[in-house]
């Protein structure tokens, strides 16, 4: 009975709750979308109207903004971009799962010790360590052009926050997995390489992914050690456009903010299950 | 492999011996003492600046960002019809607000002849001056930015509410209480222990901002000083005039506060927040 009365405002409120939804969606995404529109539409045009749909279409702000950077411009800041985050990449997957394999599995001094410091380490401003890390890699002279500083710390595991991940889900497989293994005679390296790995692939993939986006977005690290315009990573190259704004237009900056994003859109549109997954498990800031 | 956790301990107890010193990366430490915190304390009101702003941007933004993320993850949470298209639209912003581009987009929103201002002088209110040029405004506009990342905290909150037991509510309607006391007595409480972590996950993450300040400034933290962040101006000493033993006693005094309002934070939980043991 009282289902039959309150039916149709439910639906009515429904429908309310969804306009107002997409409303309030739409004016978060305006910025991003008018940006996007912005980038297509002739320079002199942006302002004319506030919509979202363009008139008339042009590539023009991709070709001049392409070409502008300084130095090597866009084609080389994406090539270094790439090259940082492949070994970012690298680094994070291997060490991290290895220290996380010591964590959870084997026996060693002052275990539970170094499992603080590494929590600890989750904690850490990364400004508190970017100064002693800055003078180590300045008195070896690996700053100004080479991207090691950048990489370096990620291959000795230096992202506390993977590791905790990898250590929780590790924790979740049986022992007796790698029992079985070392019966057959595998050593710890071997059950890590065999056992272990294939059976972190869930974990794996969120650290893929945040490394990929966080070394991608990441503006810090590359403004202290690269200072060469041929070194620029996207997020530099990008900020000295900024500087030469008066020059190069805001049609063609606008245009090379697009570009610079696609890779994480990219990114969030294939894999969004396993981000929200993780951001759900860890509580990341993505 | 292990000796790889020293990394961390390591370059820390190089950053406190370093803050006792005066070092410019050319000859070598000199130990000082105290006399570089004396000096941030005392001689410094750049530092007591970004300290100021700082604080500002933490204690307005995070709270009107986490009430954003927790009133959306209700409406959301309801079993609604196109969740995950909703819940992509509003994390995508957390995934790209620290980005150089981002805060591009946000120089042009609120800049002199930025979006802002063009839309209304539309309504005839022409010539405002610009948001991020103004100093009574420029903080203004990175909260903003800051508080329209709540995408991140939203989608835990949305983990969180589904591990209420629906037997709760149940009880709850038994009992008679209308949608305000299912908030106030069953939501809240059950919520509480997501609620303290993402208030100190992102106090944490909002003081330790840096890439928007520096690209909607230009790297200077202006104007006059507004929106000087912390970690801009331990960039500025640290890298820029390369005074590596004040930016350690900077870094130090950063890792202090995070500390103690983390301790804070977990001090005062023991008061609000309910664990279901």
């Amino acid at each position: 009975m009282t289902s039959l009365l309150t039916a149709p405002t439910t639906a009515a409120r429904l429908s309310f709750k969804h306009a107002g939804l997409i409303l309030f969606g739409l004016l978060m995404l305006y910025p991003l979308l008018w940006m996007l529109k912005s980038s297509f539409i002739p320079e002199s045009k942006i302002f004319d109207d506030f919509g979202l749909i363009p008139g008339e279409l042009t590539l023009e702000n991709y070709v001049k903004g392409w070409n502008s950077g300084e130095g090597i411009g866009f084609t080389g800041y994406f090539l270094n971009t790439f090259l940082i985050v492949a070994g970012s990449l690298i680094g994070n997957l291997l060490s991290c799962s290895l220290a996380a394999y010591a964590f959870a599995r084997l026996n060693f001094k002052l275990k539970t010790a170094f499992f603080a410091l590494m929590l600890a380490g989750i904690m850490l401003p990364y400004h508190v360590v970017a100064i002693p890390q800055y003078i180590l890699f300045s008195s070896t002279g690996l700053v100004g052009t080479t991207f090691l500083p950048l990489i370096i710390p990620k291959i000795l595991a230096v992202d506390a926050f993977f590791v905790f991940l990898m250590v929780q889900f590790l924790r979740g497989i049986p022992r007796e997995l790698d029992e079985a293994a070392s019966i057959d005679g595998a050593g710890p390296f071997r059950t890590f390489w065999a056992v272990i790995l294939p059976l972190m692939k869930p974990a794996l993939i969120t650290t893929t992914i945040f490394t990929f986006i966080w070394t991608w977005n990441d503006f810090f690290s590359p403004l202290i050690y690269l200072t060469v315009p041929e070194s620029y990573t996207v997020s530099l190259g990008l900020n000295s456009l900024v500087d030469s704004q008066t020059s190069s237009g805001l049609g063609p900056l606008f245009a090379m903010s697009v570009i610079t994003l696609v890779p994480v859109f990219l990114f969030f549109l294939f894999a969004q299950k396993h981000i929200v997954q993780g951001i759900a498990t860890t509580g990341s800031k993505g | 492999m292990l000796g790889l956790v020293f990394i961390t301990l390591g370059p820390l107890l190089a950053s406190l011996y370093l803050s006792f010193t005066d070092y410019d990366l050319l000859s070598s430490p000199n130990w000082i003492g105290f006399e570089n915190y004396r000096r941030m304390f005392t001689e410094d009101p750049r530092f007591l600046k970004s300290l100021a702003v700082t604080f500002t941007y933490v204690f307005v933004s995070v709270p009107l960002q986490l009430a954003l993320a927790l009133a959306l993850a209700l409406v959301l949470n309801k079993g609604i019809q196109g969740l995950a298209l909703y819940r992509s639209a509003f994390y995508l912003p957390s995934l790209i607000g620290g980005s150089v581009a981002v805060a591009i987009l946000w120089r042009q929103i609120f800049g002199g002849e930025g979006l802002v201002n063009e839309l209304l002088a539309t309504f005839g209110l022409e010539g405002m001056p610009g948001w991020i040029s103004n100093p009574q405004t420029a903080l203004g506009t990175l909260i903003i930015l800051n508080v329209w990342t709540f995408g991140s905290p939203m989608i835990i909150f949305l983990a969180g509410l589904r591990q209420i037991p629906a037997e709760l509510y149940e009880q709850g309607s038994i009992d008679g209480v209308g949608m305000f006391g299912r908030l106030r007595f069953i939501t809240l409480p059950m919520l509480s222990p997501i609620i303290f972590f993402n208030l100190v996950l992102q106090v944490i993450g909002s003081f330790q901002a840096f890439t928007p300040a520096f690209v909607v400034s230009g790297g200077t933290g202006g104007p006059v000083d507004s929106t000087l962040f912390y970690t801009l101006y331990l960039y500025e000493r640290g890298f820029i005039n390369f005074e590596m033993g004040y930016a350690s006693a900077l870094g130090a005094v950063l890792l202090v506060i995070i500390g103690v309002l983390t301790a804070l934070n977990f001090y005062a939980s023991k008061r609000w927040v309910h664990y279901n043991d």
